[in-house]
């Protein structure tokens, strides 16, 4: 008798798999494949390698001053030497560990957020909310025992932050308030919530900037000068609240009515109906919305350069103006775009990672 | 229409009355000595005018003229905080009392200072539109420029007073404008234009940003008149005259020979009259100004005379290496002249 034995298995053909396959399948599978493929080398041949010789192969990391910059590529110790002030601004040296002292406090407080299981994390994140700003300024603005630093120090990455921080905070519990008020059935709130929307969606954030800026002082009584920045905040937050009214107006209108009405069935008032049914809901389906709005925020930030406010970007365009340092926007600007993309795409990443953890059906 | 018309001239009487119910002679002197500091405004950056060095001290011509201001006022240069101001806010930031001097590398005008609501106190800088332009070209004089290409900062005078020249003088010319004056450099570096117009101040600036800047050549030619100079607001002679004064104190204390290294030493010595009057070491000509007695010595110690104020800052002893030119004394050729101290 004999034993029928199988042939042990081929593998795949060639032009099925392995990295041959996939070149062919994605990038050599027509003539118009093969042509844009061509296409595109040619184009990261002609962009890449100029780029990656500016920013590293010649460029210059060590030394002080801008003689010590002899390379034809970046000179990078422009932005180690000027560091500290894209970073903090003008903010008195001897007390930019509060600034540190600040993050480590938002780092660690809002850690425990992120924990999926934690006992009374509502709570605890509303009562971080409230307390953490009020501890965050005590700290960058001083008293109570602390050097003040008036806002007028405050500069560099940390303005932009704080700008982003503030205009998000505020901005949101402020939206989804008017998107209530919107959709409100009393018309006097209806009336003032609608005009307060489109007033703000209406005109262009530097014009409000501006106005703040430049306006408002001639009106206020002598003496009565509102903190530029204070002004500035307060711009930003009603500006991006109309904003986030209608993206979260969006979620509320994609609530199917039986909702409301099983809500009112079960006994619930208004608040209640609204704040354990609908709004879960409806924040939940317009997270990548509400997230697009904080982006554009925090890169509208850059828009205080036109009252004269230090952030970020305003930082590394006055290092440029330094005698000592002209010439060097270049990389001042690509050193700015890049820290501006770490924060936009981690912000990104996080809202996805939102979104999945929060997908409790509504997949089709 | 009509209430609307009437409510904007109630609004604009209200922003006057406003405006002019505090510029009363003598109020600024007493807020200032009052809140201990003069608020200064200033460029939010331009280089050798204000900016600021890595630690966060700000620097530069317009800066020291408000450090001097503070030296008169208070005795102590470092009693002045610094408003940095864009281009469109500097006039309402005076206007509203943010800022009690305006140093800001401003242009002093006819309408500026009749319709403004403000003082221009003298001239700091006089600068004047110029060009700049690669040495390949071989040109050597602004009338050489006929069909040239000109890279300008959009949004500026600087347009008009070149499409004025080139008129005048018979020359076509095409312009490319630019939102930045570092834009500009690039672009004349690249050879997208023959020829970069701006201050000259700035061209200078403009030049250190090149990657050969021996290549490049100002020309002599001054195409326009850019008096800088500080301004305060209108109505309050007293504080006028204070920071006129402090600027001319400036100017004359390098005409006699008066120096940060030995004001000290002068003021005690001199058998001059000029300098002795100057100093405060005859008469009191500071009490006339309600000024300390030896504001001058105060000024020229902590700061500096004209003459070191401008090497320190654009001149000589500075990156951007300006010649006086213009800004020389008036008996050294130059425009800087100050009235006597008597």
């Amino acid at each position: 008798m004999t034993t029928h034995s199988f042939k042990p298995d081929l593998p795949p053909p060639r032009t099925v798999v392995g990295p041959w396959a996939w070149l062919r399948d994605n990038l050599f599978a027509s003539p118009l494949h093969v042509l844009l493929t061509l296409l595109a080398l040619y184009l990261l041949w002609l962009i890449v390698p100029p780029i990656v010789s500016w920013a590293f192969l010649e460029a210059d990391w060590v030394g002080t001053s801008r003689a010590d910059c002899t390379g034809e590529g970046a000179c990078w110790v422009f932005i180690k030497e000027r560091f500290g002030q894209f970073i903090y601004g003008f903010y008195p040296q001897d007390q930019r560990w509060r600034v540190d002292l600040a993050v480590w406090v938002a780092i660690l407080g809002a850690g425990p957020l992120f924990l999926r299981k934690m006992p009374h994390k509502a709570w605890y994140g509303i009562g971080f909310l409230v307390i953490f700003p009020l501890v965050a300024f005590w700290l960058l603005h001083g008293g109570l025992g602390l050097e003040e630093v008036p806002t007028s120090r405050w500069g560099g990455l940390m303005l932009t932050l704080v700008i982003g921080y503030v205009g998000i905070t505020g901005a949101l519990p402020l939206g989804i308030l008017l998107a209530l008020g919107r959709r409100s059935d009393l018309p006097a709130i209806k009336v003032i919530c609608v005009t307060f929307i489109e007033f703000w969606r209406g005109v262009p954030l530097i014009t409000v900037l501006f106005m703040s800026s430049v306006m408002l002082p001639l009106f206020l009584p002598e003496g009565m000068n509102l903190d530029k920045l204070l002004r500035a905040l307060i711009m930003v937050i009603f500006f991006e609240a109309a904003y986030i009214a209608e993206v979260v107006r969006g979620g509320l209108q994609a609530i199917p009515k039986g909702q409301y009405e099983a809500a009112a069935a079960m006994g619930l008032g208004y608040w209640r109906s609204m704040g354990l049914v609908i709004l879960p809901q409806a924040l939940k389906l317009v997270i990548p919305g509400i997230v697009n709005t904080f982006i554009a925020l925090f890169k509208d930030t850059s828009l205080v350069i036109i009252i004269g406010l230090f952030d970020l970007l305003n930082s590394i365009k006055q290092a440029t103006t330094d005698p000592r340092w002209l010439g060097m926007a270049t990389e001042g600007y690509v050193f700015a775009a890049l820290l501006f993309w770490i924060f936009c795409f981690g912000m990104s990443r996080y809202s996805m990672h939102l979104e999945r953890r929060l997908d409790t059906g509504h997949k089709r | 229409m009509k209430m609307v018309r009437s409510t904007l001239a109630v609004l604009t009487a209200a922003i006057a009355l406003g405006v002019s119910s505090f510029a009363q002679a003598g109020a600024t002197l007493d807020a200032v000595k009052k809140k201990g500091f003069v608020q200064c405004g200033i460029s939010d950056g331009l280089p050798g005018f204000s900016y600021a060095d890595g630690k966060g001290n700000y620097l530069g011509i317009d800066v020291d003229v408000c450090r001097a201001v503070a030296a008169a006022v208070f005795g102590d240069a470092s009693k002045v905080k610094f408003s940095p101001l864009t281009a469109k806010e500097r006039f309402t930031a005076l206007q509203s009392g943010e800022v009690d001097v305006l140093s800001r590398n401003t242009t002093w005008t006819s309408s500026r200072d009749a319709a403004m609501g403000l003082n221009f106190t003298g001239v700091t800088y006089y600068d004047g539109q110029g060009f700049l332009v690669n040495k390949k070209l071989g040109v050597s004089s602004a009338k050489e420029l006929d069909g040239a290409t000109v890279c300008i900062q959009a949004g500026t005078t600087t347009e008009l007073n070149l499409s004025d020249y080139f008129r005048a003088n018979g020359m076509k010319y095409t312009p490319i404008t630019y939102d930045t004056s570092d834009e500009s450099a690039k672009s004349l570096e690249a050879g997208r234009c023959d020829v970069l117009t701006s201050d000259q101040s700035q061209l200078y600036a403009q030049r250190i940003k090149l990657a050969s800047p021996d290549d490049y050549v100002v020309l002599p030619e001054v195409i326009s008149k850019e008096p800088l100079g500080p301004a305060v607001r209108q109505g309050d002679e007293e504080w006028f005259d204070i920071v006129r004064w402090t600027l001319f104190a400036m100017v004359n204390a390098e005409e006699l020979g008066v120096d940060s290294k030995n004001v000290e030493e002068t003021a005690k010595t001199t058998k001059n009259p000029d300098v002795a009057r100057l100093l405060g070491a005859e008469g009191d000509f500071g009490k006339d100004l309600k000024l300390p007695k030896d504001w001058a010595v105060q000024i020229v110690k902590q700061v500096g005379n004209y003459g070191e104020v401008f090497d320190r800052n654009v001149g000589a002893g500075s990156e951007l290496k300006i010649e006086r030119g213009l800004n020389a004394l008036w008996n050294k050729g130059g425009l800087q002249y100050a009235p006597p101290v008597r």
